[in-house]
């Protein structure tokens, strides 16, 4: 039985292969092969001088500004959904009386809600960085408040007995028995910030960014960097999880069989 | 000195104590015995302060109990809950010495020195979970012992080891009491443990409403020892008044 990593790699190359092998049989050039979508993903962002790292003006003009949006609306989300569902999960009462409202604000499909937050802030980055972080705040929210909130009753009554104070608590207990739920909404939330990032630079009145190269791409008729921008969307979504999985590895392997 | 009188303890309407007046003087083990469900670890809650008595009233040295007091130390049954496992042994026995002030090389200091007491020297790096069931125990120990309490309540302590690791560890906590001079109350399900390391065995009726059937003290003469102990005629004749009183045979 071969490894199954290699397995993994060997079944995504096949795919790959077979969409090269139909796209260049069709010709169509609404489908052009994955080789020739790939050259353009190199010419168009990565074929910079050494000192850039190899990325273009383009790929700095484009691909920069998404991330600093999404980095900025996601790190809001995660400080501000760990922050209220500690506070929240911390009295069963609170989290009863909060429930309601979090499961509500969750059910609304986040994009719509991105024509508010135009009205709110205009467009522009404060706009699309605030889209980002209303939308992915729900997940960490609410699985950080139902994880402080399954805290081992035993190990409150240990805490008790040790008089630890409210920030030792919160420190050496509460936080760390939250931890695996919190990367579990933590890696939902990941993947609505890339949502909310591309929707919301789709908008009219964004100069930059990798969904304005999409629209942009698009009203041109260029449907070889459409191509190129939905791939570089998806090896981005999946490097930022891979990131994301191997901080909760780690922070997660000392606690292990919790 | 702790003193109980007339505690009484529900869960809603549902009496699980009825009546418990004892004084625990300076220094003694106290083993408490009955069948399960019979309110033993309620009764251990109430003496630490987890659960304020609905009736009477818990005083140590003649001060009430309202909250955990302080020099209380409290060894609970599940190791594997009680231990923190994102903590090292280390820093599992060095967390209650934060609330006395002492900076972190201290507390790491007399953390080393309470695991190498209670047999533990070189563990200090490791997590709970990387050693045995009866080694976590004794740092659940080393956990209590570390800011020198006055007063050990243990909750079925050795309820879930093995029988060896149960004798090491019964002969380290008579080790400690002997030392120490701890006041030590000390809750058991089993009867042969309860004579072997008491020095007196209270044993409850079953429950609802459990009170105190049996009061007994036990004089056994010379040191404890595992096989030597256990054949006097002296300790099978207390185990079997114990084992009587638990099954509510009363003469």
């Amino acid at each position: 039985m071969a490894h199954p990593a290699l397995l993994r790699w060997f079944v995504l190359v096949l795919a790959v292969g077979a969409w090269e092998v139909a796209a260049r049989a069709h010709g169509s050039v609404y489908f052009p092969p994955p080789a020739r979508i790939a050259r353009h993903v190199h010419d168009l962002w990565f074929s910079g001088p050494v000192r850039h790292a190899f990325l273009t003006s383009a790929a700095v003009d484009d691909i920069l500004p998404s991330l600093g949006r999404l980095t900025a609306g996601f790190l809001l989300a995660a400080v501000a959904g760990i922050a209220l569902g500690i506070a929240i999960g911390r009295s069963r009462r609170a989290y009863a009386l909060c429930n309601p409202v979090l499961q509500f604000a969750r059910a609304v499909p986040p994009p719509a809600l991105v024509p508010v937050f135009v009205v709110v802030f205009a467009f522009g980055t404060p706009m699309q960085i605030a889209s980002i972080a209303f939308s992915a705040v729900w997940p960490v929210l609410i699985n950080t408040a139902a994880g402080a909130l399954n805290t081992d009753p035993l190990r409150l009554d240990v805490a008790a007995v040790l008089r630890l104070n409210g920030a030792e608590r919160l420190w050496f207990l509460v936080l760390p028995s939250a931890l695996p739920r919190i990367f579990a909404g933590l890696r939902l939330s990941l993947s609505l910030s890339l949502i909310l990032m591309v929707f919301s630079e789709l908008l009219p009145g964004t100069a930059n960014g990798i969904g304005f190269t999409l629209t942009d791409a698009q009203s041109r008729s260029d449907l070889l960097t459409v191509w190129a921008a939905l791939v570089l969307l998806g090896v981005l979504g999946y490097l930022l999880n891979t990131a994301l999985l191997a901080v909760e590895g780690r922070l997660l392997s000392s606690g292990k069989a919790r | 000195m702790l003193d109980l009188s007339a505690v009484g303890q529900y869960y809603g309407d549902h009496q699980v104590l009825h009546d418990i007046t004892l004084t625990v003087p300076d220094g003694q083990l106290l083993c408490v015995v009955g069948p399960s469900g019979c309110g033993k670890s309620t009764l251990l809650r109430t003496i630490a302060g987890l659960l304020p008595a609905r009736e009477g009233t818990v005083t140590i040295d003649d001060t009430p109990v309202t909250g955990v007091p302080d020099r209380l130390a409290v060894v609970f049954q599940d190791y594997g809950r009680s231990l923190l496992p994102w903590l090292t042994v280390r820093d599992n026995v060095a967390l209650p010495l934060r609330r006395r002030g002492l900076g972190r090389a201290e507390r790491r200091t007399e953390a080393d020195r309470i695991l190498d007491r209670v047999g533990l020297s070189g563990t200090a790096r490791r997590h709970p979970w990387q050693l045995s069931g009866g080694m976590q125990q004794r740092v659940a120990i080393a956990r209590a012992l570390v800011c020198r309490p006055t007063l050990l309540l243990m909750d079925e302590p050795f309820g879930s080891l093995d029988a060896q690791t149960r004798e090491d560890l019964e002969d380290l906590l008579l080790e400690v009491h002997r030392t120490d001079g701890t006041t030590i109350v000390f809750v058991t399900h089993d009867i042969d443990e309860s004579v072997y390391v008491g020095d007196r065995v209270v044993v409850l009726t079953p429950g609802p409403a459990s009170k105190i059937a049996l009061d007994l003290p036990v004089r056994l003469p010379g040191e404890r020892d595992q096989i030597a102990t256990r054949g006097l005629p002296e300790f099978v004749a207390l185990r079997a008044q114990v084992g009587r009183a638990v099954r509510g045979q009363f003469r």
